[in-house]
């Protein structure tokens, strides 16, 4: 039992790190060093990049543009990305539709959207929850009736993330209302330039404009757009949140924020002289944060030995989740203990790209109540830390 | 990166396995518990016939290996039945220290005796006042031709009241929190002027309090150098905590499991426990402090067995110590609250299982102190 990483594991890791250095855009690492908002122009130039690369989709088959990867592989490379910072290529269309359409999609579907996604010419959202379907998904109301080679769709879908810069949505929407509520979903992509379509900013606390309310209006959607079969939408999305696991803990991500902190707490005054890190409380929190990251760390490498031996992973990879989140929403909680009165002004148009007024607050830091508003979303999103525990005691413990 | 057992780990591992399964269950356990050793020498037999006295070791040594990770899979199976024979004080303390400090003649005479199960150890490191640092050291061992006098009280010595020979921490030089000038001396448990006051710790294992008044031993009796023996002894309860570790992560696992079973057979308002969601939840928690306990002592039992500095190593034990130190209050107090009154009564292995690990979080370091050393290193 080792944790060691092969000589070619250590090659590759070297290569990625290499390339990443050279080619990651160095306006876009300035940004994200100072926790500006990244456009969408930022965004796509970078994914661009990572596909030039071959790297824009590890986890796809090679014959359509997958890396081949081990699991091993694919981990360093999430480790590498999270490192230096480099955000990861946006989840709806790679991580998230891509794989429904190569599992349950006909060619001609496969042919007409992934070159797209892997060339990010088009950019997807996510059309699942309802402002009355949210833990409880297989609720939802959105309807798609069959007229004609069309369908029409009519509801509102919410917590649609970026949809403002989305060419097309992936909608779960009922076909039937007579089936058991699983039983009548069906699993639907739909052009955002279709007439009908609304989408309406939702102002998160953090003043961020990061998600949406999308209404469909008598929304016509061609029957060819439907994915796999009519009513089998929930077996299709279920299937992708198992199998769309990796770097759900993202502990790379942490550890950077967590070594952020600590040169932070570093170089802030105590303000009786010394510095923030000597503070024996503070040091000992930050101290049970690094040794909770730690343990997840293994936990995930846990995860991970197990596929590569070529189990699938279980549904213990909820606890990724759940502790994936609270380490990270801890981290930001001393992010606030550290910036004191820093964190308090209240201008978030300083963290998005182009402002030309002078910054308000220490760098950094002025950014740690925001960020610690926004990242509340990450125990509720992608199935709630109780739904995670919910599975936990179902399909681990059997209650 | 390979997280599976070796041949002999997973065969180990069955064997240890079978015995629990045939010799460990709850009742005879409360009888050894009963009995005036408060173990039994035929399993301490047992186990040396089984080999398993020889895990601690190395090759070169007569030893299986002396991986923590060989240890880490032996402890663990240990922890689920509570077992009660001294195998730490003996084989991983004493024995580790005759290993790391010990010269050929000592190691040829002590450690065959430890492996076929001849010889019963303790180690006295603790002292009043000391807590957890090792090199907070007031017993003296002063020099007189060829003898040297032990001089001091020991606390808190594992196995203490049943061992034939004690391996003591002493002074030679130096004052008492200096990390030089300390030493390790093997004393007869029979010696004049040693002074045992033996007695049963909360989780039945058995332990002393030990007075050296002026006890004559001769200058051989120093494993290796007089002096020298804080690194080793640093490295060895190390290695010792990282098998208590182990121990807790299999009661742990013992103790969610217990819980979850009874949560299903214990009805009230008419329905099963389990059923109720505030319960499951806590469970749900329960299983995810399992589980980083878990990742987090494989991850310092590895770190053992690398190639990393003294440094790196010892912060691997503390974070794991640290976190274990959590999971173990809170599964410890979720099993006994989910179990509701029958949880606090004698009656329940539950409760048992809940006693050691509680002794087990503060042995060789509680988790305050080994967070803050993880800090400092």
């Amino acid at each position: 039992m080792n944790a060691d990483f092969t000589k070619e594991e250590l090659a590759f890791q070297h290569e990625v790190r290499n390339f990443l250095e050279s080619e990651f855009p160095a306006d876009i690492r300035d940004k994200v060093d100072r926790n500006i908002r990244l456009s969408k122009e930022d965004i796509v130039r970078w994914q661009k990049i990572l596909n030039r690369q071959g790297w824009m989709a590890p986890n796809w088959p090679e014959e359509y543009g997958g890396t081949g990867w081990t699991p091993t592989q694919k981990y360093i490379f999430n480790q590498e990305m999270g490192r230096i910072g480099a955000p990861e290529p946006v989840a709806f269309g790679v991580k998230m539709v891509a794989p429904v359409i190569l599992a349950y999609g006909s060619e001609a579907q496969k042919q007409r959207f992934l070159p797209d996604i892997l060339e990010s010419n088009v950019w997807w959202c996510q059309g699942y929850s309802e402002p009355n379907a949210g833990s409880d998904l297989a609720s939802l109301k959105t309807t798609a009736v069959r007229d004609g080679d069309h369908y029409v769709v009519n509801g509102t879908k919410t917590w649609n993330t970026l949809g403002q810069y989305a060419d097309w949505i992936f909608c779960l929407v009922r076909t039937d209302n007579t089936a058991k509520k699983q039983e009548g979903i069906s699993f639907l992509l739909i052009d955002m330039a279709s007439p009908g379509i609304k989408v309406n900013p939702i102002v998160l606390m953090d003043g961020s404009p990061e998600v949406n309310e999308v209404v469909f209006d008598n929304v016509r959607v061609p029957i060819e757009n439907l994915i796999g079969e009519e009513n089998k939408g929930w077996t299709y999305a279920k299937v992708l949140l198992t199998h769309e696991r990796t770097n759900i803990a993202r502990v790379p991500y942490t550890k950077r924020r967590v070594n952020e902190l600590k040169s932070a707490a570093a170089s802030r005054a105590d303000g009786s002289g010394g510095s923030l890190a000597d503070d024996p409380s503070f040091a000992s929190k930050v101290a049970e944060l690094e040794i909770d990251l730690l343990a997840l760390e293994y936990a995930e490498l846990r995860t991970l030995a197990a596929v590569t031996v070529g189990k699938a992973p279980g549904p213990e990879s909820s606890i990724l989740k759940i502790v994936g989140t609270e380490v990270a929403q801890k981290a930001d909680e001393l992010f606030l203990e550290v910036a004191d009165y820093d964190a308090l002004p209240f201008v978030p148009e300083q963290f998005e790209a182009g402002f030309t007024g002078a910054a308000l607050g220490d760098g950094y830091l002025a950014s740690t109540a925001l960020d610690y508003f926004n990242h509340r979303k990450v125990s509720i999103y992608g199935g709630s830390n109780e739904i995670q525990k919910n599975i936990i005691c179902k399909a681990v413990l059997g209650l | 990166m390979d997280f599976s057992f070796t041949e002999e780990q997973q065969m180990l591992q069955d064997s240890v396995q079978k015995f629990v399964r045939d010799n460990y269950d709850f009742e005879t356990r409360r009888e050894l518990l009963a009995s005036d050793r408060g173990y039994s020498s035929e399993n301490w037999n047992l186990f040396a016939e089984l080999g398993w006295l020889t895990v601690p070791f190395r090759e070169e040594d007569g030893g299986f290996g002396g991986s923590a990770v060989d240890l880490m899979v032996m402890m663990e199976e240990l922890g689920r039945a509570m077992v009660l024979e001294p195998f730490v004080p003996t084989a991983v303390i004493a024995g580790g220290l005759i290993s790391e400090l010990g010269t050929d003649d000592q190691k040829r005479e002590l450690l065959p005796r430890i492996m076929g199960g001849e010889l019963q150890l303790a180690c006295a490191i603790s002292e009043p006042g000391s807590r957890f640092n090792l090199a907070n050291v007031a017993t003296r061992a002063e020099a007189q031709g060829e003898k040297v006098i032990l001089s001091g009280s020991k606390v808190a010595v594992l196995n203490g009241s049943h061992a034939d020979q004690l391996l003591v921490v002493a002074r030679s030089a130096g004052s008492q929190l200096e990390r030089n000038g300390i030493s390790v001396y093997l004393v007869d448990a029979g010696a004049p002027g040693v002074k045992r006051h033996g007695y049963t710790n909360v989780d039945g294992h058995g332990a002393a309090a030990i007075d050296f008044d002026a006890v004559e031993v001769s200058s051989a009796a120093c494993l290796g150098a007089p002096g020298e023996a804080y690194a080793a002894l640093e490295k060895v309860v190390d290695r010792a905590t990282v098998a208590v570790a182990s121990e807790a992560v299999g009661a742990l696992d013992s103790l969610l499991q217990k819980t979850v079973e009874y949560s299903k057979t214990r009805n009230q308002f008419g329905v099963p426990i389990g059923t109720f969601q505030a319960l499951q939840h806590r469970m749900a928690d329960m299983f995810i402090e399992c589980q980083l306990a878990r990742s987090i002592v494989m991850m310092a039992a590895m770190k053992l067995d690398s190639s990393a500095g003294d440094d790196e190593k010892a912060k691997a034990v503390s974070a794991a110590k640290s976190r274990l130190g959590r999971a173990i209050f809170k599964v410890g107090q979720e099993a006994i609250q989910l179990h509701g009154g029958i949880g606090i009564t004698d009656e329940l292995d539950v409760a048992h299982l809940f006693k050691r690990v509680t002794a087990i979080e503060t042995l060789f370091g509680n988790t305050d102190y080994h967070t803050r050393r993880f800090a400092s290193l």
